[in-house]
């Protein structure tokens, strides 16, 4: 939803299209901008209006067939006074939206309401060309060839061996082999055993095909707008469905470009029509029916019950990113498991990282002191006491 | 150590004939383990039909089965809020402050929630707020399943409407006939609770509002109001005495509400140079008693006349009395008050208007600043003679309606027949109740309350000072409060949330923010004047006290428990497992007797072999009413011809099972009274006690408890009474701290640790159990675990009796290598079982900086942290126990079992609300797990985590409130900091000449250091 990006007007094109607007003011809104009306109507109309659908105010499609652009004018910068004025369109309006005014508009030039107004009245975009084709299957990434390397050198090793029993005389040889053998098993047969419980790359089907590619990634919401707990708990927090309200209220549907390969447009809308579900919002009355159910999100990275592990910790005092442990989530559509959450893994972590100190007055003393202790310049989160059973174990 | 002392745990101990408390010195069990019932006998085994081959097929199969079964991980959810409030981070705790009222128990707490459910109450220091063990318990019993879940009409769920509609309907044509509607609650205290019952009476007229304490103090009340006019006790401050008489009064108790022993220890802060005398005259050994400079045992008949004397002697009026065999104790205790003179103060328990009168009157001739007749208290207010009137008057069928709130007269009451009896005969009969319990079964109607944190009130415990109550969390039954249901029974439609609100901001606020009052949980309100006495006649209040004296072969005093109190959290597992601060024993109560007294009725406390008590049991018999068997354990310090037996048990309904122990104690208080004299007769069978005290032996390294006299630490150098243990190294005495075995780690940077606890200022409530039990998930194990030492408190109270000794120190350590070369020096005494005085000594894991327990772990699953703590890592713990082998403290718990989710511990842990209550910053352990203290890591990791978010270093003093045990603890005793921060309290008692450490000879080098004990011995 690249749409909903909020473009600012630059002064540059405000002065000129002023310059503009007074030798064309006599003119209608054939004569406005449709371009700058798109853009004055992303940043101030979008977030309670739609051309061809209600939502928060009435659809504006085709306005000039039903109202005047003198009543424009008036109404969009201040409707308030307009109403006072005892104008029967304005009140009729205002009381049919429940009494809910709008914001008053007085910045905007007549020029900029004349583009809007072209904006309005233009034909609306041409739609793509069908989205039920964009289900075609997806090709299968290739493995690429270190695959098939790999596969071509346990043949010939196979081979060797094989041949080293059964053709070969040379018993040193085939004790050798059996020792290789006997290595290879014990090798293979550990790390296997090694990954049980390792649920790295774990990727469960989630009941909302939420994408941290969208959001994270094409249109750069701050992870913390939705994982606010991160900084404050131990939790990163789900967010609760009121949060994604605060966008979706408004955005009911992705824009054409959002649909990939594997999902059309259809199936993302229908996806944001479950978050409407589940916080019982009524999209045609656009109001919430109190009928509301919670979404059984399918929890990717746990930790065991005897693992401590704070969030806040290490996103509000370390600094640390959250990519660094969850992965590229900003080019993910569907979550995995990144990284394999052991112990080693913390560990090593921690005797790398250097604890980031600077500007915060509980480590100022102790700093000085322990880098003076270990005669380095920045200390380890290990050198703090980080590598210690009981702080993360209790 | 130079203490003239000999210290035991049990009066076993005292018998030299006895070979198996030194044995058990020695060994974890004296007799071999039976190993028959799980293995079965030789031949059995040889009969088997499982080779071998057979069992190690099986044990491969099945190894081999779980590996497989485990790499399957399950599927877990996460289910975020639809809408989250906004006050609630997960993962981040909330505080409230809120108030403590149920009638028995008042305390302004802190309660801590999360995600809004509240798991830990904490007093609320900003109201100067203390909380007993109750109380810190409290928490629990608002998850507890056998609540009352709904409305109940005759035993059938109903809905409030139709309950609401029911009894308008009938309490309308009550009023038509202008029959008598009786409110019968327990002592509320709240100010706009009262003021809805005034509403109540003035639209229905013929209503009497009664109040009624289980454990009632209504002969002081009575006292109080015919001196000074008004039905209230008076204050106590304790802390500016210098000499406290106390004639049975147990003030560190639950008398007159409790909440003393704030006042009494700041009282007795020997670092700032001052230390009460104590003196205390009682039968029971209560904790009050336990904590007296001087215990003088007297029978009650005898304390009657030991007050009269004391006020003669005081006075040197002669009101007439009778000597008493103490009269010497008395001459002297009278020369101290009059030496203290206004900074003197007087208390006893005597229930009888009169003794009252004349405690009264003595303060007043001693003109006590202690006693303040302006800070009066509303803690109890039960009338016992209005109750006995409305028995009388039911059963006259003189009453039309009984509604019942805050109280459960079925189960309190001694003529609880004749209660039940004039039940039957109401038109009306309504019990509010927060489960099913003796009264709502009776009732007509059973109305479910909500508990103190899911209500709103108001509290007003003593004058200037008056508390708010808010729910922390959404009501977790279909309850209504009791002020709800009254509003809308006299017709007004607004919730008792606004009329408290309106109620405060008329009459209480002035003016002021209630969001501040709120935030709070108290509002301090203007001094009010003392009231005007009037004079009181001792003459006619002495003599007719004196006539009222009944004696008898044994005076049962009946007392409520540091763990139940009146009862009513009975169904509470934390404080049935929590050990008697006297006896050490749990699970029970039982019938205490004096040594004397059992040797010629032929009562014992045999010890098993694994540190279990035996006991026989008895029949009391009280004006007819016997309660049969009853177990009797001997009570050192018990007065002689006389018995004690624990109210609040007993109780059988809204019960668990394992919860239903004890007997009830309320069938022998007859006539409201706490003194009675009772027959007593043995019976057949044994009882098996849940008595801690001679488990966790420490080998009889007594000299871990150290006092001295307040003399002595005034006037004598340290060195004379804590002397710092030596060791020979080389051939010369060296003190034992300068030689070590381990090389010592640079702690001086960071946080470093350390827990101060002062023996002087702990009373042994108990409230750090119960605390350290609700942060730590601590299980519960149940009575026949906690028999066979298999107890998981973290943090135990050992208490110590002793008895002084004429031989010196020095001289006698010489001798002294077993149990049985003490026992020789008492005979000269008298018998020390008698009178031992009493003291208390928590003990959790030392921390010891070099730990015997961390060098033999053999997987490495106990580790010393820089910052002091001594870690245990159950995930790593692969149960060997050898570390508990190793301690010489005996702090560590294993794990016998799984305590959670199993119906064989069928506690908090096994039940949906139980588990409601589980800290979630703290790991429920398994079974095959050493546990133990943990300096609560989990919370002063917290405080450094806020502290590093806030960019700022740790305030000094923020650490105290980390650690459970220091931060529940009302008096101060225990204190909790870094002593790398100069500035913080625990800094200075570190280096204080009373600091020592436990077996600081064997270098352990702990990061626990105890205070020693003080008493004050002056005797003139």
């Amino acid at each position: 939803m690249k749409s909903v990006k909020k473009h600012s007007q630059t002064f540059g094109t405000g002065i000129f299209s002023l310059i503009f607007s007074i030798l064309i003011t006599f003119n209608l809104s054939a004569q406005g901008d449709v371009k700058a009306g798109k853009s004055l109507f992303n940043a101030n109309c979008a977030a309670c209006h739609k051309l061809n659908k209600k939502l928060v105010g009435p659809a504006l499609g085709k306005i000039s067939e039903r109202r005047t652009l003198p009543w424009l004018k008036a109404w969009i910068r201040n409707n308030n006074a307009l109403r006072a004025s005892g104008d029967a369109d304005a009140i009729a309006i205002y009381e049919a939206y429940n009494g809910s005014p709008m914001t008053a508009f007085p910045q905007l030039s007549d020029q900029d309401i004349v583009n809007l107004v072209a904006y309005m009245d233009a034909d609306p975009v041409k739609k793509m060309a069908t989205a039920t084709a964009a289900q075609a299957p997806i090709e299968e990434p290739s493995k690429g060839s270190s695959a098939w390397i790999s596969y071509l050198v346990t043949l010939i090793l196979l081979s060797i061996i094989l041949w080293i029993y059964f053709k070969s005389n040379n018993g040193f040889l085939k004790i050798v082999a059996t020792i290789f053998l006997l290595f290879l098993i014990a090798y293979v047969g550990f790390s296997a055993l090694f990954k049980v419980g390792v649920d790295e790359g774990y990727q469960p089907v989630q009941p909302i095909a939420f994408s941290h590619k969208i959001h994270a990634g094409d249109n750069k919401i701050d992870c913390q707008y939705c994982h606010s707990s991160a900084k404050h708990s131990k939790h990163s927090g789900i967010p609760s469905v009121n949060v994604c309200m605060n966008c979706h209220k408004n955005i009911a549907e992705v824009a054409e470009e959002t649909a990939t390969p594997e999902y059309s447009k259809a199936f993302y809308d229908n996806e944001i029509q479950k978050i409407y579900k589940a916080a019982g919002w009524d999209p045609e009355n656009l109001q919430y029916t109190g009928e509301t159910e919670p979404i059984k999100w399918v929890r990717i990275h746990n930790l065991p019950d005897f693992a401590y592990f704070n969030h806040a910790q290490h996103v509000t005092v370390g600094g640390v990113k959250c990519q660094k442990c969850h992965g590229p989530i900003e080019e993910m559509h569907e979550v995995y498991q990144h990284a394999p959450l052991t112990m080693g893994w913390c560990i090593d972590c921690h005797k790398e990282t250097k604890v980031k100190m600077d500007g915060n007055g509980y480590y100022k003393n102790i700093h000085e002191e322990l880098s003076k202790k270990y005669g380095v310049d920045k200390v380890t989160v290990a050198q703090m006491g980080g590598k210690e059973c009981g702080k993360c174990h209790y | 150590m130079a203490s003239n002392k000999t210290y035991w745990k049990s009066v076993e101990e005292l018998d030299e004939n006895s070979s198996i408390v030194s044995k058990l010195q020695e060994k974890e069990f004296v007799s071999d383990i039976q190993t028959g019932d799980f293995l079965g006998d030789k031949e059995t085994l040889e009969d088997s039909q499982t080779s071998r081959r057979d069992f190690l097929k099986y044990v491969g199969f099945s190894t081999a089965a779980v590996s497989l079964a485990a790499c399957e991980g399950p599927v877990v959810k996460s289910i975020p809020y639809v809408v989250q409030p906004d006050e609630i981070i997960p993962g981040v705790a909330n505080h409230y402050a809120t108030t403590l009222a149920d009638g028995f128990d008042f305390a302004n707490v802190l309660v801590k929630t999360r995600e809004g459910r509240p798991i830990l109450v904490m007093p609320n220091k900003l109201a100067h707020g203390s909380t007993n063990a109750r109380a810190q318990a409290s928490v629990l019993s608002l998850y507890d399943s056998l609540r009352l879940k709904g409305p109940k009409v005759n035993g059938n769920d109903t809905s409030w409407s139709d309950a609401d509609a029911q009894i308008k309907s009938t309490l309308a044509s009550l009023k038509a006939a202008g029959e008598k509607i009786v409110l019968l609650t327990g002592t509320l205290a709240s100010p706009s609770t009262e003021k809805l019952i005034a509403d109540f009476i003035r639209a229905y007229g013929n209503v009497q509002h009664i109040q009624y304490d289980a454990i009632s103090e209504t002969a002081a009340l009575d006292a109080f109001e015919q001196v000074y006019g008004k039905r209230a006790l008076p204050g106590y401050d304790f802390s500016k005495a210098q000499t406290i008489v106390s004639i049975g009064a147990d003030f560190l108790g639950d008398w007159q509400g409790g909440g003393f022993e704030k006042s009494y220890t700041d009282g007795r802060k020997v670092s700032q140079g001052k230390m009460s005398r104590h003196i205390q005259f009682e039968a029971n050994l209560s904790l009050t008693g336990a904590n007296a400079d001087k215990r003088v045992v007297l029978k009650p008949s005898v304390q009657v006349h030991a007050l009269l004397n004391l006020y003669n002697a005081v006075t040197g009026e002669k009101l007439p009395s009778k000597a008493t065999p103490k009269d010497a104790e008395i001459e002297k205790a009278a020369v101290q008050l009059k030496k203290a003179g206004s900074k003197a103060v007087v208390v006893t328990g005597i229930q009888d208007k009169n003794a009252q009168l004349i405690a009264l009157a003595l303060n007043q001739k001693l003109k006590s600043k202690v006693m303040d007749a302006a800070t009066l208290r509303y803690t109890r207010q039960g009338n016992d003679a209005q109750v006995a009137q409305l028995l009388d008057e039911m059963n006259a069928g003189k009453v039309g309606a009984l509604i019942t709130y805050n109280t459960n007269p079925v189960y309190t009451l001694a003529e609880s027949t004749a209660l039940v009896d004039g039940m039957k005969k109401l038109k009306l009969s309504v019990a509010f109740a927060s489960s099913e319990d003796e009264t709502a079964i009776k009732a007509q109607f059973a109305l479910p309350t909500p508990h103190y944190l899911e209500s709103w009130g108001d509290v007003c415990m003593a004058e200037g000072a008056m508390s708010l109550m808010q729910p922390t969390i959404n009501p977790l039954f279909d309850t209504k409060q009791f002020q709800d249901c009254l509003l809308s029974w006299t017709g007004n439609d607004i919730s008792y949330y606004h009329y408290l609100k309106a109620f405060w901001k008329a009459e209480v606020l002035g003016g002021t923010s209630w969001n501040q009052a709120l935030h709070d949980g108290i509002f301090v309100e203007k001094p009010k004047k003392s009231l005007k006495s009037k004079r009181i006649d001792a003459v006619v209040a002495a003599r007719t006290l004196k006539s009222s004296v009944k004696e008898g072969p044994f005076e049962l005093i009946l007392y409520s428990s540091t763990a139940l109190g009146d009862g009513q959290q009975a169904n509470n597992p934390w404080l049935q497992e929590l050990p008697d601060p006297i006896t050490r024993a749990s699970w029970d109560n039982y019938l205490t007797i004096s040594q004397s007294d059992a040797a010629a009725l032929g009562f014992s406390n045999p010890v098993q072999d694994n540190g279990a008590i035996d006991g026989d049991y008895a029949n009391i018999t009280v004006n007819g009413v016997v309660l049969e068997k009853v177990p009797v354990l001997i009570q050192p310090g018990q007065a002689k011809g006389t018995l004690g037996l624990a109210l609040g048990y007993g109780k059988t309904k809204a019960m668990k099972k394992e919860m239903q122990v004890g007997v009830n104690a309320y069938a022998l208080a007859l006539d409201f009274s706490n003194v009675q004299i009772a027959g007593l007769s043995k019976t057949e069978g044994t009882h098996k006690f849940a008595c801690e005290q001679l488990q966790h032996t420490i080998a009889g390294r007594y000299e871990i408890l150290k006092e001295t006299s307040f003399d002595a630490y005034q006037n004598e150098p340290a060195t004379e009474w804590n002397a710092k243990p030596v060791v020979s190294l080389k051939h010369e005495e060296v003190e034992a701290t300068t030689v070590d075995l381990w090389d010592d780690h640079d702690r001086s940077i960071g946080h470093h640790f350390n827990l101060s606890i002062d023996l002087t200022g702990c009373t042994g409530c108990g409230a750090c159990v119960i605390a350290c039990h609700a942060e730590n998930n601590v299980p519960v194990v149940g009575k026949k675990e906690v028999r066979v030492g298999r107890d998981m408190h973290w943090l135990r109270i050992d208490r110590y009796y002793s008895s002084d000794l004429d031989t010196p120190s020095d001289e006698r350590s010489k001798n002294v290598n077993s149990t049985s070369d003490v026992v020789a020096d008492y005979h000269a005494l008298e018998v020390p079982s008698e009178n031992p005085q009493v003291a208390f000594q928590p003990v959790m894991c030392q921390h010891c900086n070099h730990a015997p327990c961390e060098t033999v772990c053999p997987v490495a699953a106990t580790t010393h942290g820089r910052q002091g703590q001594n870690q245990m890592t159950y995930n790593r713990c692969v149960g060997t126990r050898y570390c508990a082998n190793n301690c010489p403290y005996r702090v560590r718990r294993f794990n016998w079992f799984k305590y959670n989710e199993n119906s064989e511990f069928d506690f908090n842990m096994n039940d949906d609300y139980g588990k409601m209550v589980l800290n979630p910053d703290v790991a429920v352990r398994s079974r095959g797990v050493m546990e133990k203290c943990s300096f609560c890591i989990q919370s002063t990791q917290q405080v450094i985590l806020n502290a590093k978010k806030e960019g700022r270093k740790v305030a000094p003093g923020e650490f105290n409130d980390a650690c459970a045990c220091s931060a529940a603890c009302s008096t101060g005793a225990l204190v909790f900091g870094d002593v790398n921060e100069e500035k913080d309290a625990i800094v200075a008692l570190k280096e204080d000449k009373r600091a020592y450490r436990l077996l600081e000879a064997i270098g352990t080098d702990n990061n626990v250091v105890y205070q020693v004990k003080v008493r004050n011995t002056e005797e003139e």
